[in-house]
């Protein structure tokens, strides 16, 4: 029962820090707070026995994408104080929905409290999952490599073309 | 399913709907590029931990934990190269409103 609850507070931070993320002005504090939101994911990880994965999360997504973000942030020009002002009004009048519809979703979720009766498939007995990724599933490994190097070839295009002009 | 795993299941069901909420909504009423990436970021959390939760409950960690590394490896790529098209956008334009979008050709 405790570590339920231990589970739900966590959830509930979680909640919490990714409407941080949402509702805050500045885009710097949106970047802090998504990487805050990375930090819950891993610790319900941990705790849902998927160590592996939450090193990755903790490390690439709550590290780098957070750098990403904030370098981004950076090399874009602020606005003016006119427009900042201005840009104020418009989302809180585009925001404030949010944390109302999350209520209700709330409670219409806790009141309806679904039972699942899965028909599940038999348990693994493969448990390490760097077992299961180099000899299970290596055309994942393939994608991936596929993937990293469109990556860093669209980036290397996109600053030539920026370069150019 | 053991009975742990089923008290477990209806909680994080409820917060993982709410992530996506938060995530949908950020992406259906910002106009801002980059809180548009955030809130895609935040979709694809709320993805990864559901499928993390399914793993649990079904006993395929392994398996999950290969394919929540797989997906965490698109995550990075596609958050580097739209950051890449944000930064050339507003090269284009000096600024990160999506209404002020209005030049493309073709």
């Amino acid at each position: 029962m405790l570590a339920l609850n231990i589970d739900i507070v966590v959830l509930f931070l979680m909640a919490l820090s990714a409407l941080w993320t949402v509702m805050t002005r500045s885009l710097l504090r949106s970047a802090i707070g998504l990487a805050l939101t990375s930090a819950m994911l891993t610790i319900l990880m941990f705790r849902l026995h998927a160590p592996l994965a939450a090193v990755f999360e903790l490390s690439v997504c709550s590290g780098l994408i957070s750098v990403v973000f904030i370098a981004t942030i950076s090399l874009t020009q602020p606005m003016s104080q006119e427009k900042v002002l201005q840009h104020m009004k418009d989302r809180l009048e585009r925001f404030w929905y949010l944390p109302i519809l999350l209520i209700l979703t709330g409670i219409v979720l806790s009141f309806l409290n679904l039972k699942f009766n899965l028909i599940l498939p038999a348990p693994e007995i493969e448990k390490d999952p760097r077992i299961v990724l180099w000899n299970q599933r290596p055309l994942d490994l393939l994608g991936q490599i596929i993937m990293l190097l469109t990556g860093a070839f669209g980036i290397v295009i996109l600053f030539r073309e920026a370069k150019k002009k | 399913m053991s009975a742990q795993a089923l008290t477990l299941f209806w909680p994080f069901c409820l917060f993982i709907v709410i992530l996506f909420i938060i995530g949908f909504y950020c992406l259906l009423v910002t106009f801002n590029l980059i809180r548009a990436l955030i809130g895609l970021e935040l979709l694809i959390k709320a993805v990864t931990l559901l499928l993390v939760l399914v793993g649990y409950v079904t006993r395929h960690e392994a398996l999950i934990q290969s394919l929540v590394i797989t997906l965490i490896v698109m995550e990075v790529v596609i958050i580097a190269v739209a950051a890449g098209i944000v930064l050339g956008l507003h090269q284009h334009n000096k600024s990160l409103d999506v209404r002020q979008l209005r030049n493309l050709k073709g």
